[in-house]
């Protein structure tokens, strides 16, 4: 019997299996981010708040390139992962690196659930009948 | 530095302001159409981390809670101008993936239950979470071919509905009729605002 040569045939490749890579080897199996909370509408931008020179994450992935060139006007953390086509959690981890090397600033969205002003309501329903 | 601090201020004044409006409902009942015919839709996957104690927490010794499970949600953005933006999120179906609902619940503006007068039953959880929570929420019932029409008085009773909260009936694949659901919810909001006072 001849042993199995993983290539196009591979038991593993196939659609119900799915990605033999798993999302979170991108992250090096950490599931929770070093830094930041990182809410669904809180919005990324690119660029260090601070002087501090800028440090590679620990081991830089494609992705962590991609989100800083995405992020160079303000993106949400949904649209990332949407865009990105990875996990919420997975990209949340990334943020966390990019966030503790000052690659990216963080805006989170205000914490105290308060309903937004008139003038605000108004201009979304006019936007929506518009659309 | 002061050009760095302008350039921050500068940055911070171009975040839009982003409002989130959940999606919720039964499966089937028209909540990825109801998204996709207002906005430019896309799947959302939140690959979660089980790590539910109460569940056998032997089973988990050495993986160090490393169990994951992927949901996928659909999401939709409506940008109203540069700086407004609306996200639609569908909330997942299934119950066991509730916990998922309090962090899409946390900090929204409002929610559109979606309702299927044939399985009206469908949409009793999303109405009690969103009730529970204070979250103001529209109720919209999606008229599919076919099914039997019911009177906007007979759903809101059937559903035992406050009187405040508005009953809609639409249909999801039209664009223009789910502007009308979004827009009903909207106007919702802003009454409950004028009178709304805030519980401890």
């Amino acid at each position: 019997m001849r042993s199995e040569v993983p290539g196009p045939h591979h038991d593993w490749l196939d659609d119900d299996a799915g990605p033999v890579v798993r999302p979170y080897t991108m992250t090096g199996g950490r599931v929770q981010p070093v830094a930041g909370g990182f809410d669904l509408m809180a919005f990324v931008v690119a660029g260090p708040p601070s002087d501090g020179g800028e440090q590679a994450p620990p081991q830089p992935q494609p992705e962590h390139e991609a989100i800083v060139a995405m992020a160079q006007r303000p993106v949400s953390v949904a649209d990332l992962a949407a865009d990105l086509n990875l996990p919420v959690g997975v990209v949340r981890v990334l943020l966390g690196d990019l966030l503790a090397s000052d690659r990216i600033s963080m805006y989170e969205p205000p914490a105290s659930r308060q309903f937004p002003d008139d003038d605000i309501l108004k201009a979304v329903v006019n936007g929506l009948r518009a659309l | 530095m002061d050009s760095g601090r302008s350039d921050q201020e500068k940055v911070r004044r171009r975040i839009p302001i982003a409002l989130k409006i959940l999606i919720a409902g039964g499966f089937g009942v028209g909540k990825t159409t109801l998204v996709g015919s207002v906005s430019e839709i896309r799947p959302l996957q939140t690959e979660e981390v089980l790590t539910d104690v109460g569940v056998g927490t032997d089973d988990l010794y050495g993986v160090e809670g490393k169990r994951t499970t992927t949901v996928a949600m659909d999401f939709g953005r409506i940008t109203i101008n540069e700086d407004l933006q609306v996200y639609l999120f569908g909330t997942p179906g299934q119950d066991r993936f509730w916990f998922l609902w309090d962090e899409l619940a946390f900090g929204a503006l409002g929610a559109v239950v979606l309702a299927d007068t044939r399985r009206l039953a469908d949409c009793f959880p999303s109405v009690d979470y969103f009730e529970r929570r204070g979250i103001p929420f529209v109720v919209a019932v999606n008229c599919f071919d076919g099914a039997k029409r019911f009177s906007i008085d007979a759903v809101r009773t059937a559903l035992d509905l406050d009187p405040d909260v508005p009953v809609v009936l639409f249909d999801a694949r039209e664009r223009q009729s789910g502007k009308v659901v979004l827009v009903a919810l909207v106007e919702h909001v802003a009454q409950r605002r004028g009178e709304r006072v805030p519980a401890g």
